[in-house]
């Protein structure tokens, strides 16, 4: 029973010396001499990790091994590469990072029995929507570059639509798990099309609904995207109707079309996306720079702190939101294209042990519960590489677990935390047959 | 549900997929073509944060360095030239913001030490830092330095030096001057001014009629193509009709038959285009393109700052199939044009015995550990003449420097070989309006025996002869370069 936690354990000293030989590289680089600082902050980041390790061998012996070590690995890229931007960033991360997992130990402390949430899912269902709209409220809401993305509540600055996330994944696994017969057994197949019954559309249209609010109100185009992304692959898998996801995407590229014809905000990130040459001192500064970074690292990068961020001499961005939005483009131009399948790699196989988890879970809301926390963590990473490698449109959205930013390690501890309790049930049923039975009625 | 959640991971794979894609695009099969983008100023600042290699003259005088500023990334550096004016020509400047030029940008792969493909991924594996290699030129400071005053106290033009047995350039100087280290500030001040264009080489831009010193290159026809023999005489009266015009000797002075070094020693117009007219336009042509007209000289100067010398059409030279005046070309008329680096190269190659050296700036690239990488091995462009043909016209020339047109460019206790040269330049707009219109020049090289420099001394707009303003440069110059071989 404990091996899952050993493996979890072993797999956690190689994240540490990571870290460890990553700061190392960095003060190499900016001091030209090896301190023992390096080995501090590893020894300081692998004690945290190990306290950690510990909370989970009691309270969830059973749950997924590799997924605790896969987001400390995480952590502990975007550590170095925020140090290596800023000393001061790299403080504030450590100290958010130690924060959500504060959180992620009171998530899994307070939802063991995570069904609870089912219960309140439109409470919850309006509390994400209520975040969401928070930043366009006077007095709190702040406005970044053209979007409506964070919030201050005094001095607490944070951004609604990562925690937002979380809420709108939970209410939506729980409304699918019980509809999903219903949006299966009532559909109708119109000019060859499946469609779902009109009456349990509605919910459909609503999510659909948020998703344009979205991009009309708070101007987010890269949320708006990732929500409504994770919607469908939920209802994908909830339904097993392919064309549900058709109609939906129709639908989004049909409300994200009118309105990037008639917001000026979301015309311009297209525009600036389709045709960045047009202005490259000025819109298409960042993407253009965010590209040009990455054909300065090659195959291999520069190496650490080897890159041009500012333009020497001066404090102009060389490569505007390094630690934000283009941190990847800094990774590829520093670690080269290699370093990059790296991490994209890391974020896969977080990814595939989210899918496990949902795999493994025995019960509907788990399953999808897991699957949705797994596809939005997983899209959000596609919407910010995808957005500065030019697949799609650049916005602001984060890096889980890499990018500089409170409220996404916090809320993406909690969401490991949610996948890491759906995995110490599914696999404690599946190692005893005993208790599935008990946890089965209960849940019923 | 399962096997939609499979479905869904596989699609998840794919998108990850096409992340890896666009980023390998990005940063490798596309990296080049987005480095050559105007709007990255990426490679551009970051050869900013490379030490530039220096530059030096053949003593070790500092020609050009690089001085470090900032700290950390904000690290970089500025490129100052310690001489100022002095080699302003050939070396030219390097600075982020106005580019580079001439001998910094032709040399620009070493001096930023930018190495093969193969040696940079091994140098990022063993996290070396690039460091730029220095390069000792073949320039004579001493020379150098007299080359430019005496052109400042002659008026705008140029001096070429070259060593005929290797190509070795000594001496390239240009007037007017300007000073590299005033390029950041002033640059648009150097760009407006007209007359003087101090940014231009004069020596490798500079088109001028060669007036008298082509006589050389159409003796050199003329022995080549069995025309004539030193012995053989052509009959030279006053003046003959070339093309239906008149072309005459100064005071249209009657010689009757004379030989080629007697010709040469006076500069007996009607001799030589009658010579030239013999000759044909096949050989003149086939003469002059072995010297290296009518092609880019293959100097290491960017092709672009090296103009081609020879008969201009349209701004373009012709070739040996358009029409020519042949007489008037023979003389150096027609619509000849020549730098002053050319009329160098063609007394290189006689010096040299009839082989032409490609002319190099750079003798040596020494790495950052002090190591010889890479050493001048001086290389032949082309035999535009044999060595008797070669020996033939130094005796000639030597006619002229002893007891004809160019007496001025004697040295005393070296034996000179050379030509003078004085083109009327009427209307010439580059001189501004004035009367002085004249083309001076002087080509030639000593010692005759054993020749060690050849030169051309070129002065535009001036009032006076080849001889009176052109070989005194010559001497001078000659003169130092011999003082500092022994």
């Amino acid at each position: 029973m404990s091996s899952a936690r050993n493996r979890e354990l072993l797999a956690l000293v190689p994240v540490a010396l990571l870290l460890t030989a990553g700061f190392a590289g960095v003060f190499a680089q900016e001091s030209s001499q090896l301190g023992n600082a390096s080995l501090i902050y590893g020894a300081y980041f692998f004690a945290v990790c190990l306290a950690t390790h510990i909370y989970l061998r009691i309270r969830l012996p059973n749950a997924d091994p590799y997924l605790f070590p896969l987001v400390a690995l995480l952590t502990a890229i975007g550590l170095v590469m925020v140090y290596r931007i800023d000393e001061g960033l790299a403080r504030d991360q450590a100290n958010w990072f130690v924060l959500g997992l504060v959180l992620f130990a009171l998530a899994i402390q307070f939802l063991r029995d995570y069904e609870v949430l089912e219960r309140y899912r439109y409470l919850i269902a309006v509390g994400g929507l209520l975040l969401l709209l928070a930043p366009r409220l006077p007095g709190i809401g702040q406005q970044v570059n053209g979007a409506y993305l964070g919030v201050k509540i005094g001095p607490i600055a944070f951004q609604p639509a990562e925690f937002s996330k979380l809420a709108i994944v939970i209410f939506l696994a729980s409304y699918l798990r019980e509809n999903r017969e219903v949006l299966v057994v009532g559909a109708r197949r119109i000019l060859g099309v499946t469609l779902p019954p009109l009456k349990h559309f509605g919910p459909m249209l609503v999510v659909w609904g948020a998703s344009m609010f979205m991009l009309v109100f708070i101007r987010d185009l890269g949320s708006s995207l990732m929500f409504f992304a994770a919607f469908l692959a939920l209802l994908y898998v909830a339904t097993g109707r392919f064309s549900f996801v058709v109609i939906g995407m129709a639908l989004f590229v049909v409300g994200a079309w009118f309105f990037a014809e008639t917001v000026p905000h979301v015309h311009d990130r297209i525009e600036i996306w389709l045709h960045p040459y047009n202005d490259p001192q000025d819109t298409g500064y960042q993407i253009l720079n965010s590209i040009f970074a990455q054909a300065d690292g090659g195959l291999f990068g520069k190496g650490f702190a080897q890159a041009l961020i500012t333009v020497p001499g001066t404090n102009q961005a060389l490569l505007p939101a390094a630690q934000t939005d283009t941190i990847y483009s800094l990774i590829v131009n520093e670690l080269g294209l290699f370093g990059a399948c790296g991490l994209v790699l890391v974020y896969l196989l977080v990814t595939a042990r989210g899918f496990k988890i949902a795999l493994l879970a025995s019960d509907g809301f788990s399953k999808l519960l897991a699957t949705g926390l797994t596809a939005v963590f997983a899209i959000q990473a596609f919407v910010i590489i995808g957005g500065v490698t030019r697949v799609i449109p650049l916005t602001g959205v984060t890096l889980p677990f890499v990018s500089y930013g409170g409220s996404s390690i916090v809320a993406n501890f909690v969401l490991v935390a949610l996948l890491l309790l759906v995995s110490d049930r599914a696999r404690r049923e599946a190692t005893e047959p005993a208790g599935r039975e008990a946890v089965a009625m209960g849940a019923i | 549900m399962n096997k939609q959640i499979i479905k869904l991971f596989a699609f998840i794979v794919v998108l990850f997929g096409v992340l890896i894609g666009f980023t390998s695009y990005w940063s490798v099969f596309d990296a080049k073509a987005l480095k050559e983008k105007n709007a990255n100023k990426r490679p551009l600042l970051e050869q900013q944060q490379i030490r530039r290699g220096r530059i030096l003259a053949a003593d070790g005088t500092v020609i050009a360095k690089s001085i470090a500023k900032g700290k950390g990334s904000n690290l970089r550096y500025v490129r100052r030239y310690p001489e100022g004016p002095l080699y302003g020509h050939p070396i030219g400047y390097s600075f982020v913001q106005y580019g580079d030029s001439e001998f910094e940008q032709f040399h620009n792969d070493e001096l930023i030490g930018e190495n093969s493909e193969f040696e940079s991924i091994l140098d990022e594996i063993t996290g070396k830092k690039q460091e730029g290699n220095d390069i000792v030129t073949n320039i004579d400071a001493e020379a150098q330095r007299v080359a430019l005053s005496d052109l400042e106290a002659a008026g705008f033009g140029a001096v070429v030096a070259i060593e005929p047995s290797t190509g070795a350039v000594k001496v390239m100087a240009s007037n007017a001057p300007y000073n590299p280290n005033s390029v950041p500030e002033n640059y648009g001040k150097l760009v407006k001014q007209n007359l003087a264009t101090p940014l231009l080489n004069r020596a490798t831009q500079g088109l001028y009629p060669p007036g008298s010193t082509f006589k050389v290159v159409t003796a050199a026809a003329g022995l080549e193509s069995g025309a004539i023999t030193p012995e053989s005489t052509i009959d030279s009266p006053g003046s003959i009709i070339d093309e239906g015009h008149e072309l005459a000797n100064d005071f249209n002075e009657d010689f009757g038959p004379i030989q080629l070094d007697f010709a040469l020693t006076n500069s007996v117009n009607t001799y030589f285009a009658q010579l030239g007219q013999k000759v044909g336009q096949d050989e003149m042509f086939e003469t002059m393109e072995k010297f290296g007209f009518n092609a880019t000289p293959p100097i290491d100067l960017p092709d672009d700052e090296v103009y081609n010398s020879g008969v201009y059409e349209d701004g373009h030279t012709i070739g040996r199939n358009s029409p020519v005046d042949l007489g008037r070309l023979a003389i150096g008329q027609e619509r000849l044009l020549e730098t002053p680096l050319q009329n160098a190269m063609v007394a290189a190659a006689i010096a040299n015995g009839g082989k032409l050296m490609k002319p190099q700036i750079w003798n040596r690239v020494i790495d950052p550990d002090g190591r010889v990488v890479k050493s001048l091995d001086p290389d032949t462009y082309s035999e535009p003449i044999t060595a008797k043909t070669a020996e033939e016209l130094t005796t000639a020339m030597e006619g002229v420097v002893s007891e004809g047109t160019g007496t001025n460019a004697a040295i005393s206790g070296v034996q000179v070989a050379g030509k003078t040269g004085t083109a009327e330049t009427p209307g010439n707009k580059a001189c501004g309006g004035g009367v002085e219109e004249n083309q001076a020049w002087f080509i030639g090289f000593a010692p005759a025996d054993d020749p060690k420099i050849a030169i051309a001394a070129t002065v535009e707009c001036t009032e006076q002869f080849g001889n009176d303003v052109a070989a005194p440069i010559f001497r001078d110059v000659a003169e130092t370069i011999l003082a500092g071989e022994e």
